[in-house]
């Protein structure tokens, strides 16, 4: 690792400051991803801005809104009785991320600021159609995720919050690659007052994305047999040594059934 | 009386320190005045090495001296410890390993420079300062790749990339037998490469004392001698008597700690340079490109039987990777270790093996848990199996009626070993009930109305370990002894410091060793002690690989307690006045027969130290015997494993359901150990059969180079496992024992396949090379009804 | 240079590190508790396992500079005062749950947070799944799973009602 400075600030302006004035500036949330990166020597930060101060480690259960700090570990989110209440799928799904260790230390904003194309929490805030807050503005999830590792975050804009409105029943699915454990396929279905809505990680060669033909068999029809006959493309999907590109597309089928059968 | 003797599952001494955090690792050591290294390694996998250029990194904070191939023109290569000749009698093509690359590069790894530093972290930082002109030469990776007409040759001097075309067994025969069968089955198979993944990481502190001229290494190592022997005479020409290695608590080896690294010479020398200790420790990624790899062979084999399904004949080819160089056991794996396995527990009369050797821009590969012995296993059992559903034939039965009876023993092979003794029945028939082999139609069937494919599959196995009788060992091209040795020092008040040879990297020696010690001389275990790892306070040794450490190490003891005893009773005649035929030893007692007259232990070792009263004239004072125990041949452990599987068609997951062993290992010291080493053994099995792939792509970089990306067996992937026990004993040793350390890594692998294979029945699946993975089950399932893909 | 000051084993300690030192290396290095394994890079193996402020974390994905102020608990600290062992120490040593012993110290540590943080009970199944963040290449698992199974009541003071087999 390369040394660096650190900064744990106690105000949310005095860490937007400390990350806008400088561009090799990087913040620390979890750390599960970055200090490993920061290890292999593949990133070279002036500072290193924990946001661990902010007063951002909450749950609330508010208005029909569900709504999570970006600083809220995966273990709090699937042991939280409000979550499991709400969206006992997103309960779920934070309870399967990573190993119990990582799970005290791993937050959702920070996994939705890497935008890891094979993260887990990116299907759940796409499909659940969550919005983003941050220190500068409220994000919809449409337009929040913008390919792997890419998002609609402006450099040194901090995820504050998200926010997540309760679905009639939603569930998640997830494949884990044997070596990682992270999603080799993971599918988040929802069904909402507006419609249903399903994302994809793990298997896209772009990052997390929404399966509109899942998502309008399924509007017809909420069972996992809505979904026989309709192929995922194989030409989207990533391969490595782990699974080719037309195994991923079956198990996107294979998943969404799942999911779909264990909708509640 | 003697308390937790042979045959007790004495709770181990070890654990104490363990639990409570206070082993002491290499990693854990540190010496005043430390520095520390970093080696800059080749990112290609082959590459001329046009230029090194040091000069910007020398001025870098904290660099105390960077050293690179040129500074090592004076030294030796890393020798190897086994030669093997060609069929035409040439002997193996063996080129220069050297320290730090020299001219090229042949693998990613290979160590191109090593920047001591005041810090870890400094170290790092100036070896990012070295400025490298490496200009890239065409790579092979793949046996195929390598063997291919016009191939990039890794050496120059090894034309084809052939390190050397080996056979054994008569040829004649096996053709005779091929011409007489009713049927011949053929099978082509890959035996996956493996990365060993000890969890700790090789570590090393080189160290120099100005004063006595004398070097320590502190290493992570399985054989510390081995490793003094072979880096002192071969590399760096420094005499035993100053040079002292010393591996303290090693945190698992599984083979990948027996052999002579580079950084371990690198160091030594190093810290000659510049008169400091210099420490090294390896991270993961380091460890997935410069531990020596385990397995990756390519075979084809046939199988010719009578119309019965008697084996007539067995005829294997087989292509082995050595990787960029060869490590110190690598010849010996794919033809001692495993060729000559080849009969398994048959009673085939003719078989005829013959092995290429290749050199591929990879790490080294050598041996690994097993080393030889499951690829002949996995190779005999899935050709079994297979030659069972073609002549439409039980599993168990056409097993039944090859096996070699137990009225056979000694059996000669026909490829080299003499079996001593053995029961393939009774463990066969042991497992079979055990794993309840007959109640599993209706799992099956209970496993179909869920959806999913549940297979049964049956290994047996018999392998040689115990290694190796010197003489016979060195006929076939080992360069060194491989006996063992044990000093068993007594002490005045009658405590017993044991010095061996073995080592100890999570066998449990400290406690299986005392209970050798506590039967034989009757002494309490807390009056005991284990020393091994340290050439500077043990005799000799050649370490611990190969099960050997009880079979060998253990008989070395047997023997010098013998010599204590021998002594002791004339020491105890002088006393108590009688005649030394006369004086009985038991339960730590001498005692003239036929009176009540009697010596404690304790007694006559001060008698021994204090010589007041002692036969002065014909026996010297005190109480320490050394024996150097040299087999006679080696062990023949064997056994069944059953696994049951269930695959999800779904998404071609294979669950372990179960997994059953009923193993034959001679006498078992202490059962707790035992049981923990064939759960162990298995576990790795179950890895390479599911889960565990070191893959390079074709030019030579390791795709699977992480913990990330390989997959190393986690606790959810492995099922309880049941171990049984069939005794027979070993006829050879003093013990009777035979060892265990392999079984588990032997026998299980092709249970597991040939379980996925069973549960595949219905996909016209005839074999399925490891791992099985979930994309390789699905893409079988997949092909096999097409239109699944699409659903 | 940061200056950092917490509790470690019931103690307090105060070092000045770098801020890129792990917190791994702090209490290897500069605390001098060795316990504490380093097996991997990728924050797979969890030989690293420590508890800070009562959960287990992997002091290898953690820097020194986080633990400021933590209480923080490594193997060491577990042995009791009069050298008696932690019931999940002792289980380990009682069902052989250790060869080598370098995965220990955080295979410990991970299952007393597994069985601390499941009073409800444990099912194998539930152990298995809860040791994901460990590797053992040694024993097979197999032991392991059977010492946390029998440390749960002593942990507890009763018996485990999910029986794990």
């Amino acid at each position: 690792m390369y040394d660096f400075t650190y900064a744990k600030p106690a105000s949310l302006a005095d860490a937007a400051k400390a990350l806008g004035a400088d561009a090799e500036a990087k913040a620390l949330a979890g750390g599960m991803t970055f200090i490993p990166v920061l290890k292999q020597r593949l990133n070279k930060p002036s500072t290193v801005v924990d946001l661990s101060a902010l007063g951002l480690n909450y749950i609330k259960l508010e208005g029909g809104k569900l709504m999570i700090g970006a600083m809220t570990p995966h273990g709090s989110v699937a042991a939280s009785a409000d979550v499991k209440k709400a969206i006992p799928a997103l309960a779920e799904l934070a309870g399967n991320i990573g190993d119990r260790q990582v799970r005290y230390r791993g937050t959702i904003g920070g996994s939705l600021a890497n935008n890891d194309p094979s993260a887990c929490y990116p299907s759940a805030v796409l499909a659940l159609g969550a919005t983003i807050k941050t220190n500068e503005r409220s994000i919809a999830t449409d337009d929040y995720f913008q390919g792997m590792f890419t998002t609609a975050l402006n450099p040194g804009e901090i995820i504050t919050e998200v926010q997540f409105p309760i679905p009639e029943k939603a569930a998640y699915a997830k494949f884990a690659n044997p070596a990682s454990r992270y999603a080799m396929v993971g599918v988040f279905v929802a069904k909402t007052a507006g419609g249903v809505r399903v994302a994809v990680t793990g298997a896209g060669q772009n990052g997390v994305f929404r399966h509109a033909a899942f998502e309008a068999a399924l509007a017809k029809s909420f069972t996992p047999d809505a979904l026989n006959g309709i192929a995922t493309p194989v030409g989207d999907m990533n391969a490595d040594i782990h699974g080719s590109a037309a195994y991923r597309a079956h198990l996107v089928g294979v998943m969404a059934k799942r999911a779909v059968a264990a909708a509640k | 009386m003697v308390v937790d003797g042979i045959g007790a599952s004495v709770k181990r001494k070890e654990d104490l320190r363990f639990l409570s955090g206070r082993g002491n690792y290499v990693d854990d050591m540190n010496r005043p005045g430390q520095t520390f290294a970093h080696f800059l390694r080749s990112d290609v996998p082959h590459g001329k090495l046009n230029k090194v250029d040091i000069s910007a990194a020398l001025k870098m904070p904290g660099v105390v001296a960077i050293f690179t191939g040129d500074d090592f023109t004076g030294v030796g290569g890393i020798p190897c410890g086994w030669q093997i000749h060609s069929k035409d009698g040439t002997p193996m093509v063996e080129p220069r390993h050297p320290v730090l690359a020299a001219g090229k590069v042949r693998h990613v790894g290979d160590p191109i420079a090593m920047v001591v530093a005041e810090t870890k972290q400094q170290a790092k930082d100036a070896a990012e300062a070295i400025i490298l002109d490496i200009e890239t030469l065409p790579a092979v990776a793949g046996l195929t790749a390598a063997l291919a007409a016009g191939a990039p040759l890794v050496h120059d001097e090894a034309a084809g990339n052939i390190c050397f075309d080996w056979h054994i067994g008569d040829k004649a025969a096996v053709e005779a037998g091929f011409a007489k069968a009713h049927k011949i089955v053929r099978l082509d198979l890959v035996n996956n490469r493996l990365v060993p993944n000890a969890m700790e990481p090789r570590a090393a502190i080189g160290d120099y004392d100005v004063s006595s001229g004398e070097y320590t290494l502190y290493t992570t190592s399985q054989n510390p001698h081995v490793i003094r022997l072979l880096m002192g005479a071969f590399v760096l020409s420094i005499p035993e008597h100053k040079l002292r290695v010393v591996a303290p608590d090693v945190g698992g080896g599984f083979g990948s700690k027996i052999f002579h690294y580079a950084e371990e010479a690198a160091l030594t020398w190093a810290a000659g340079k510049v008169k400091r200790p210099i420490k090294w420790t390896a991270d993961r990624t380091e460890a997935f490109i410069t531990d020596a790899h385990g397995r990756d062979h390519i075979s084809t084999a046939e199988l010719a039987l009578d119309a019965e399904g008697h084996f007539l004949a067995l005829k294997v080819n087989t292509q082995a990777n050595m990787g960029a160089y060869l490590s110190t056991f690598a010849p010996s794996v794919p033809t001692y270790l495993s060729a000559t396995l080849l009969a398994g527990v048959y009673k085939t009369p003719a078989i005829y093996a013959e092995v290429k050797a290749v050199f591929t821009n990879t790490v080294p590969v050598d041996a690994y848990r097993g080393a030889g012995r499951p690829e002949a296993t996995f190779l005999l059992e899935r050709i079994v199996d297979v030659a069972a559903r073609e002549m439409n034939m039980d599993r168990v039965e056409i097993r039944k009626k090859n096996f070699i009876p137990k009225e056979a023993f000694p059996y000669q092979t026909p490829i080299a070993l003499q079996y001593d003794s053995g029961d393939y029945m009774a463990t066969f028939d042991g497992c079979l009930k055990a794993a309840d082999y007959a109640g599993f139609e209706a799992r099956r069937k209970a496993s179909a109305a869920k959806g999913k494919l549940r297979g049964i599959g049956i290994s047996t196995y018999v392998e040689a370990c115990g290694i190796a009788p010197s003489a016979v060992a060195g006929a076939l091209g080992a360069r060194a002894g491989l006996y063992e040795v044990a000093n068993i020092r007594v002490h005045p008040t009658g405590s017993v410091t044991v010095f061996t040879g073995a080592h100890s990297h999570g066998q449990g020696h400290e406690t299986t060793f005392a209970q050798l010690v506590s039967e034989q001389l009757g002494v309490a275990h807390d009056m005991i002690d284990i020393v091994h790892g340290d050439t500077g306070k043990v005799p000799f040794g050649m370490g611990t690989y190969g099960s050997r450490s009880l079979s060998v190490g253990g008989s070395a003891m047997v023997k010098a307690m013998d010599k204590i005893i021998d002594k002791g009773k004339k020491i105890a005649a002088h006393l108590m006045e009688a005649d030394v035929h006369d004086i009985e030893f038991k339960d730590g007692k001498f005692s003239v027969v036929g009176t009540d007259k009697a010596k404690t232990f304790g007694e006559i070792a001060l008698t021994a130290y204090v010589p007041h009263n002692y036969p002065i004239e014909e026996l010297e004072p005190g109480l320490e015997e050394t024996a150097f125990y040299d087999p006679k041949n080696f062990t023949y452990p064997g056994g069944c494993h059953i696994a049951e599987v269930e695959i999800d068609p779904d998404t071609g997951t294979v669950s372990m359901i179960s997994f059953t062993a009923v193993d034959d290992i001679g006498r078992v010291i202490n059962p707790m150990i035992v049981e923990g080493q064939v759960q162990g053994g298995i576990a790795q099995g179950i890895g390479q059969a599911l889960l565990e792939h070191a893959i390079y792509d074709e030019s030579g970089q390791l795709l699977s180079g992480s913990m990330m990306d390989y997959t190393m067996p986690r606790a959810d992937d492995i099922p309880n496992i049941s171990v049984g026990m069939e005794v027979t004993l070993c006829t050879h040793n003093p013990l009777g024992s035979k060892g265990v350390g392999e079984v588990g890594a032997i026998g299980s692998p092709p249970a597991v396949i040939n379980a996925v294979v069973d549960a595949l029945r219905d996909y016209g699946v005839r074999h399925v090379d490891m791992p099985a993975t979930p994309a390789k089950i699905w893409a079988l399932i997949d092909a096999y009804h097409p239109k699944m893909a699409a659903e | 240079m940061p200056q950092i000051s917490l509790t470690v084993n019931g103690k307090p300690a105060s070092a000045t590190v770098e801020a890129r030192t792990l917190l791994v290396e702090l209490l290897r290095d500069k605390l001098h508790l060795t316990g504490t394994h380093v097996g991997c890079d990728t924050s797979q193996c969890g030989a690293c396992t420590v508890q800070v402020d009562g959960m287990s974390v992997k002091s290898c994905t953690m820097l020194a500079v986080q633990a400021d102020g933590a209480n923080v608990l490594t193997i060491e600290g577990l042995v009791n005062a009069d050298g008696s062992l932690h019931p999940m120490q002792a289980m380990f040593r009682e069902y052989h749950a250790l060869q080598c012993g370098y995965c220990t110290p955080g295979m410990v540590m991970s299952a007393i947070d597994l069985v601390e943080t499941h009073p409800e009970g444990l099912s194998e199944e539930q152990i298995r799944h809860g040791l994901e963040g460990n590797l053992c290449r040694c024993t097979g698992y197999h032991n392991i799973v059977k010492a946390i199974a029998a440390a749960w009541p002593l942990m507890h003071n009763k018996a485990l009602p999910v029986a794990a087999e």
